[in-house]
């Protein structure tokens, strides 16, 4: 790792400030993702802006909506533990990486970094949830733009995070074994207008909806309904773990037992 | 550099620190508690597991400067205070839960974490928990009958497959 300096501010407003400056900086959150790739120099930042210590950052509640608002430095641990209100997400967190990665990890990180094969990604496209940052809202279907790319501009910070709680919902992930990242996972969420599909793990470009298989579901919101849908594998990722006609059977198999465990 | 001061297994401890100084670095190179494992260096294998405020962390996956101001427990912390052993540490030597020993410190402080948590786990709960912790010598099975004895279950019904 090359050197950085660190600093650790107390508010938002102050954290901004930091980023905004000329020197090459970057926010932490966890660090689950980052410090390894500090380690591996993919990055070489001056200095790194600790999210760590912003209060008003942390923690689960529930909104005059009913939604669930998780802080952006909340860890996955956290939300496992506090997220009743949406079982789904709360099952989610519980079963990102490892117990200490869980403990470390924050949902902001996650979502900023925006990997190709994280959780955290399928949760909020397949709930259409609320990205908040420092300085606006964003709808998860305009956040997520491609692997490793989101909306956020520099120096943008995911205070908090706005799930709208379904009427059911579930997420199935089939591990990749030495990662703990998913293989392909599949969050379905059934909501009043409609249900949600998102899938992780299998597109080159990173986690999307699978329209063909929230159309069949919100007509008939059970594994059946899916029968005879399938995706083509073309532009799945394709690597040692599995081929993209792989990663495209199990996006199916995964929304059936998704859908099956939610129903 | 950057002064940094916290509590390790009950004592205050400080020094100067590198914004990359990882936490396992800090614990090892300058108080020199080698007792914490560095296996991976890619947060995989869990043998630099530690407490942080309580909770289980890859102290090579944490810079010591977020560490500031924590209570931090190592391996070192953990025998009882007339130095015998603790009742999980006492336990995988009972079970033979390891054999080269080297992911054992991360071992024990995951199984301290869970049992804090959950004081009597399921099997499968253990060997979920230990999912971030890797041993290449003893299969799982006696580390997991370790955990469990450690909890007070009866583990006679509990075979090495």
């Amino acid at each position: 790792m090359y050197n950085f300096d660190v600093v650790k501010p107390t508010r938002i407003a102050d954290a901004v400030k930091e980023l905004s400056d000329s020197t090459e900086s970057q926010p932490l959150g966890g660090g689950q993702t980052l410090i390894p790739t500090l380690k591996q120099r993919l990055a070489s930042p001056d200095k790194l802006v600790s999210l760590s210590a912003i209060d008003e950052m942390r923690g689960v509640c529930t909104g005059e909506d009913g939604s669930i608002c998780v802080g952006g430095a909340t860890n996955h641990a956290t939300v496992a533990a506090e997220a009743g209100g949406y079982p789904a997400l709360a099952a989610t967190a519980a079963h990102i990486g490892d117990p200490a990665v869980r403990n470390r990890g924050t949902i902001g990180g996650s979502l900023a970094n925006n990997d190709p094969s994280a959780c955290y990604p399928a949760a909020a496209l397949g709930s259409g949830a609320t990205i908040k940052t420092n300085a606006r809202e964003i709808a998860a279907d305009d956040y997520f733009q491609g692997m490793f790319a989101t909306a956020l501009d520099e120096g943008e910070i995911i205070t908090e995070v706005r799930f709208p709680v379904p009427d059911k919902a579930n997420y199935q992930k089939f591990v990749q074994p030495a990662s703990r990242f998913a293989l392909v996972g599949v969050f379905v969420a059934k909501y009043a207008d409609g249900v949600r599909v998102a899938i992780t793990g299998a597109s080159n470009d990173g986690v999307f909806r699978w329209t063909e298989a929230e159309a069949a579901l919100s007509s008939n919101f059970s594994a059946d309904a899916i029968v005879g849908l399938s995706l083509s594998g073309d532009n799945m990722i394709s690597d040692l773990h599995g081929t993209g006609d792989y990663r495209a059977h199990l996006c199916a198999v995964m929304t059936k037992r998704a859908v099956t465990a939610a129903a | 550099m950057a002064q940094v001061s916290m509590t390790v297994n009950g004592k205050a401890a400080s020094g100067e620190v590198e914004g990359r100084t990882l936490l396992s670095s800090f614990l090892r190179d300058q108080l020199m508690l080698t007792g914490t494992h560095v296996g991976c260096d890619t947060s995989q294998c869990g043998a630099c597991v530690v407490h942080v405020d309580g909770q289980a962390v890859k102290s090579c996956t944490m810079l010591a400067v977020e560490a500031e101001g924590a209570d931090v427990a190592t391996i070192e912390g953990q025998a009882n205070a007339d130095g015998s052993l603790n009742v999980i540490q006492q336990a995988f030597q009972d079970h033979h839960g390891l054999q080269c020993g080297f992911c054992t410190p991360g071992m024990v402080m995951s199984a301290a974490a869970l049992l804090k948590d959950n004081p009597k786990p399921t099997e499968t709960e253990v060997r979920e928990y230990l999912e971030g912790n890797i041993c290449r010598c003893t299969g799982y099975h006696n580390i997991v009958k370790a955990i469990m004895a450690a909890s007070g279950q009866d583990v006679s019904a509990i075979a090495a497959e």
